[in-house]
């Protein structure tokens, strides 16, 4: 059984060092340098009352750079008279994938244009996984997604559901899908139709 | 004799409480100076609430080491079904008891004059004079490297009884790498010894109030930085963290020798490696950085180069001594887990033969140059 010899195998990277490298130390004190110098720099800035820090202090705090594409939280929107604009289809409920979203159906006989309403409508942000589904399915444009995260960090993933009350704070400053409803201060208005 | 008794109470006390307080106080240090060096915030979350109120005490973190205690205590206490009881039982403590006991011969502060300290006390107590280290003898140094080297034991006990290849795999890395290291300790330290011309600590400590070429404090590290340098890196490779930490690699070994140790007997090997740091910071501090004592300090009072001299009260020699060795410990603890964090692991055949190829004849080195200063100036 002939075994050719083991050649150490030659890598396009290997390191080169010098002298000075393999005298081993001076590099060490190097890196010590660099390391404490970080510490210091940023020591000083807690000390000074600045954050030294690049995380975030997570629920108390969130990151500014959020990416501008993030959709996050979702929100209903409204009527010009402030009344969910769901008609409570259940499409949305149906095509979402992690079936975080129940919703009650309620009778209205006096709108004669949309009788149906959502009583209840609640989304299990422990499950969703915003994939934005949900506002693709609705016909009738009445679940949106914004910017938003939820920032729900609790102990207890039952308290990580968000209602309809919660739901309906859609603030449409400039929406030029939906121009309504007016907004009260009216100064504010650029588009009305 | 009743005044020796009460007096070496008092010493013992300070002295286990110091080590204890260390042990705690380095957990967090260690957290949070990590988490400062990159760039994070660390450990913060724990508290304390004052009872009957809403105010939390957060103190930036300092209860997470309370919180881990209290983990530790209260998890499962699991044993492998194959393993030897005896020495399964036994292994943490051979780790943990000699790194308490080497502390018995560092002195942690000059000579105290109860009497003196305390005008009232003096009828009972006389002139008795004692030094501030628990056992004032003169072998002391010898007794730093028998009870260091009793750790070792405690890590191959732990590795060889508790039936699993990766703590037997740790606990040989363990036994070949301390006592290699344990080695270039004592040799890096003969140099110093030639110099001192004795091993007891506090004689050590004394010679280093004096001065050298008129100006310097004769510290040790003035008179041995190769030496220093040397020792440090064996006391950090002899207490297993990184850049040494081969014993214990996670990635290699699950936790070394202690994979199947777990709760208090765990928190102890941790803990003992604690109190190690600090052990190894106040020999560092004795041997190298004057002790108790700062620049041109004796117990006296200063005594400056030029000729001018400061007497101090015994009150505020003591004090200053006690102070500026805790500060002292304190700073080279750092140090060392600055060293931890900033360098990355060595490759088990890199540790051994950073040991006896490149450390091993450098100390010889030290010793023959001092040996030769030594004799040639008299």
């Amino acid at each position: 059984m002939k075994t050719k010899p083991y050649v150490r195998k030659q890598y396009w990277n290997e390191p080169t060092m010098g002298w000075w490298e393999r005298a081993y130390l001076p590099e060490i004190l190097r890196g010590l340098a660099i390391t404490s110098t970080v510490f210091l720099r940023n020591m000083f800035k807690w000390v000074t009352g600045r954050k030294g820090a690049l995380t975030t202090y997570y629920p108390e705090e969130t990151r500014w750079d959020y990416a501008a594409g993030n959709r996050g939280k979702h929100v209903l929107t409204r009527r010009p008279d402030g009344s969910p604009q769901c008609i409570a289809c259940n499409m949305c409920a149906t095509v979402c994938p992690a079936k975080v979203i129940e919703i009650d159906a309620g009778f209205d006989p006096d709108d004669t244009a949309h009788p149906k309403f959502p009583t209840r409508f609640e989304i299990d942000y422990s499950r969703c996984i915003f994939c934005g589904l949900c506002v693709e399915a609705c016909p009738e444009d009445a679940i949106r997604m914004l910017k938003e995260v939820p920032n729900l960090p609790s102990r207890d993933r039952r308290e990580m559901w968000i209602a309809r009350e919660e739901l309906l704070n859609w603030q449409p400053r400039d929406d030029v899908a939906k121009p309504y409803p007016a907004p009260p201060a009216a100064s504010s208005a650029r588009s009305q139709p | 004799m009743i005044q020796d008794l009460v007096v070496y109470l008092v010493f013992i006390t300070y002295a286990i409480s110091v080590l204890m307080g260390f042990g705690t106080i380095l957990t967090w240090v260690e957290r949070k100076q990590s988490a400062v060096m990159s760039d994070r915030i660390g450990a913060n979350r724990a508290y304390i609430r004052i009872p009957f109120t809403q105010i939390k005490l957060v103190w930036w973190g300092l209860f997470h080491g309370m919180a881990d205690g209290l983990k530790l205590l209260l998890k499962e206490d699991f044993k492998p079904k194959t393993y030897d009881w005896y020495a399964y039982m036994v292994a943490p403590w051979v780790v943990f008891v000699p790194v308490l006991l080497v502390f018995a011969v560092v002195p942690f502060g000059g000579v105290l004059i109860p009497g003196q300290l305390f005008p009232g006390l003096a009828g009972w107590f006389g002139d008795r004079a004692y030094p501030m280290q628990i056992a004032n003898l003169d072998a002391g140094l010898l007794i730093v490297f028998a009870f260091g080297g009793m750790t070792i034991i405690g890590a191959m006990l732990a590795g060889w009884s508790s039936a699993n290849k990766y703590s037997l795999l740790g606990a040989l890395r363990a036994g070949s790498q301390m006592i290699s290291y344990e080695l270039i300790m004592a040799m890096t330290l003969l140099g110093l010894i030639f110099i001192y011309g004795t091993i007891d600590l506090d004689e050590i400590v004394r010679y280093q109030s004096g001065v050298v070429l008129g100006f310097l404090p004769a510290w040790g590290v003035v008179l041995q930085p190769f030496a220093a340098t040397l020792f440090l890196t064996a006391a950090i490779a002899e207490n297993k963290r990184i850049p040494f930490d081969l014993p214990e690699a996670e990635s290699e070994l699950i936790a070394g020798y202690f994979t199947e140790y777990s709760g208090m007997k765990m928190g102890l090997f941790m803990f003992a490696e604690f109190i190690e740091i600090a052990i190894i910071a106040a020999l560092f501090t004795t041997l190298f950085l004057g002790g108790y004592n700062l620049p041109y300090m004796t117990d006296a009072g200063f005594r400056f180069p030029g000729g001018v001299e400061i007497a101090m009260s015994h009150g505020a020699v003591v004090v200053t001594q006690l102070v500026v060795f805790l500060a002292k410990v304190f700073v080279m603890c750092s140090f060392q887990i600055l060293i931890r964090w900033s360098l990355p692991r060595f490759r088990w055949d890199q540790v051994l033969r950073f040991a006896w190829k490149f450390m091993f004849p450098l100390a010889l080195a030290n010793l023959i140059v001092t040996v030769l200063f030594v004799w040639a100036l008299g």
